[in-house]
């Protein structure tokens, strides 16, 4: 038994592994979320009663997606470990997490966006077409512009996925504050560094929800606008 | 300015459209009126281009509208002011932010833009609106605003389906008037598809009744109220046989409908003075339809010369529409 970390020590490791975590999960939300809205628009378009009903490219999609969703992270993890080195140049290391937790976020990001912007009344989805608008005008304006609120709550909820998820980032020596947890409090039996990153995690993620929350509310124009 | 010319729709084996034919004059107002099923919402939306018919055409000033794709379809679409039933407004912009979305499809540039939505909103009353989000306005102000947005692109048609329902009957009132100025003001021609005969009598020009997906009746409406028979005319005019009248107290009772102020206010006196009978109203009355005064009367007649009298109303533009006593057939 060897005495307790000093407090100093701890908050340098967990101003690291903050630091790796925020890499990790920020850039990989920016990825996910250029790429999977659009699939959750592509979706939504394709669905029946959408704004270019397909069935076979829906039916596709939707089973892509949906397979990707139903793959466990850490199975990604590693199964991606030759598809990350031709990406980022290398397989170990916080950037060479970022290409799994960007893969497995994309068809998640596309299911939740399908399943917002399928709530969009139809109504006012043919009142913009009646005015001679173009599709792209209609995703634009009318799909992702009515639910916008509800789309950063969404992206939201991502990135308190990926934080989860990035906990298992240690396995390829991503770090992070999860590997932080596991590696140095766990294994060692550092029951300081464990719990202190416990505390640090809770109070990251409810700061980022809080964010999130905050953010969709300045977006949603129907509530503050003076009468 | 629109004709649809036989038009038929179906949905896995429903009917909805059997051969339709209509037209609507330019500048007009049509009322398409018809019992729930009938077709009317299917027709709206061929006509607004939100869906395809099997057969037939949908003209604008000659042109086949129904078989048009990309960028020919969005420009029809702009011909085509569209009022949809229910709440169809963009929840996340201003009232003024709603009406420019069509000045936008059709790539008007700002400042244009503003000065033409604010004629819009003036139009519609609600230039205080301009800044407020569609949860803060009435159902009634929704309404208008979403008249304004249909006529900011300057269509040549403006469709409106049930654009009064689930209004009460004074907030009706403002959205029609709002469709009415669009006519008058605008010279736009209007389709308005409604269950409401009071839509029909406020403002509508002609009216045509559908039933089973088929026009069963098609015309002014000031020539239809004259029809005994028509739908339209039992619809609008005043009921005639309310009160029992004893019918042996006269020689001829008959009925007789008086379109415009002349008729209502001077062709029975002047019938009666005419021929010297006694010329009494026994049932009916007076009604409006838009502004003009229509009378549905029951006459009673005592005198040798009613039959004369009842056929000189007839001459001079009453429509004189059944004998109950006396001779048959006494029509105009
Ligand atoms: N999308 C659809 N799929 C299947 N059937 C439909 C569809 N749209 C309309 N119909 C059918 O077509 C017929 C006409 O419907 P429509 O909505 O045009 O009637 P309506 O005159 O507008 O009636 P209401 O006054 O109740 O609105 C009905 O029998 C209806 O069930
Ligand atoms: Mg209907």
């Amino acid at each position: 038994m060897r005495s307790a970390t000093p407090w100093s020590d701890v908050i340098s490791y967990l101003v690291e592994a903050t630091g790796e975590t925020l890499y990790m999960v920020g850039v990989s939300t920016v990825i996910a979320t250029v790429l999977g809205v659009p699939v959750g628009v592509w979706l939504q378009l394709t669905a029946k009663g959408g704004l270019r009903p397909n069935t076979a490219v829906h039916r596709v999609l939707g089973f892509v997606t949906d397979l990707g969703r139903s793959m466990p992270f850490i199975v990604l993890l590693v199964a991606l470990t030759s598809v990350t080195r031709l990406i980022v140049g290398g397989s170990i290391g916080s950037t060479a997490v970022i290409v799994p937790l960007a893969v497995g976020a994309i068809p998640f990001v596309g299911r939740l966006v399908q399943n917002i912007l399928s709530e969009v009344h139809v109504t006012v989805v043919e009142a913009a077409i009646t005015t001679g608008a173009s599709t792209l005008k209609i995703v634009r304006s009318v799909l992702i512009r009515e639910s916008l609120p509800a789309l950063i709550n969404a992206i939201g909820v991502t990135v308190i996925a990926l934080i989860g998820y990035s906990a298992m980032a240690g396995v390829i020596g991503g770090g992070g504050l999860g590997d932080l947890a596991i590696r140095e409090g766990y294994q060692r039996f550092n029951d300081r560094v464990l719990w202190s990153t416990v505390a640090w995690l809770a109070v990251l993620t409810t700061v980022i929800q809080l964010g999130f929350t905050r953010a969709a509310r300045a977006a949603d124009r129907r509530r503050h606008a003076s009468v | 300015m629109i004709t649809v010319e036989n038009l038929t729709k179906s949905f896995q084996g429903v009917n909805a459209l059997n051969g339709v034919t209509l037209d609507v004059e330019s500048g007009t107002v049509l009322g398409v009126v018809g019992p729930s099923g009938a077709g009317k919402s299917t027709l709206a939306r061929c006509v607004a281009l939100l869906e395809r018919p099997d057969s037939g055409a949908i003209r604008v000033d000659g042109t086949d509208i129904t078989s048009l794709d990309g960028s020919a379809l969005r420009a029809a679409r702009r011909q085509i002011g569209v009022v949809p039933q229910g709440d169809s407004l963009l929840r996340q912009r201003t009232a003024a932010g709603n009406v420019a979305l069509p000045l936008e499809s059709a790539g008007v540039p700002g400042p244009q833009r503003r000065t033409r939505v604010g004629e819009l909103l003036d139009l519609v009353g609600l230039t205080d609106k301009a800044t407020a989000y569609p949860d803060q306005l009435s159902g009634g102000q929704r309404q208008r605003i979403a008249v304004a947005r249909a006529l900011a692109a300057n269509p040549s048609v403006l469709l409106a389906d049930e654009p009064t329902s689930a209004l009460d009957p004074e907030t009706t009132g403002s959205v029609l008037t709002v469709l009415d100025r669009a006519r008058a003001e605008l010279g736009v021609t209007v389709l308005v598809v409604t269950h409401d005969m009071g839509v029909v009598r406020k403002i509508c020009d002609d009216v045509a009744v559908l039933e089973q997906g088929r026009v069963v009746e098609h015309g002014k409406v000031l020539d239809l109220v004259g029809n005994a028979g028509s739908r339209t005319s039992s619809a609008l005019l005043p009921a005639v046989d309310l009160n029992p009248i004893n019918e042996s107290a006269y020689d001829r009772v008959a009925d007789v409908v008086l379109v415009g102020f002349a008729a209502v206010g001077a062709l029975l006196p002047e019938a009666a003075h005419r021929f010297g009978v006694e010329l009494n109203i026994v049932g009916g009355g007076l009604t409006r339809l838009g502004e003009t005064p229509v009378a549905r009367f029951r006459l009673g007649l005592n005198g040798e010369r009613s039959d004369s009298a009842l056929e000189w109303i007839g001459e001079a533009g009453g429509a004189v529409q059944r004998s109950l006593k006396g001779p048959q057939g006494v029509a105009a």
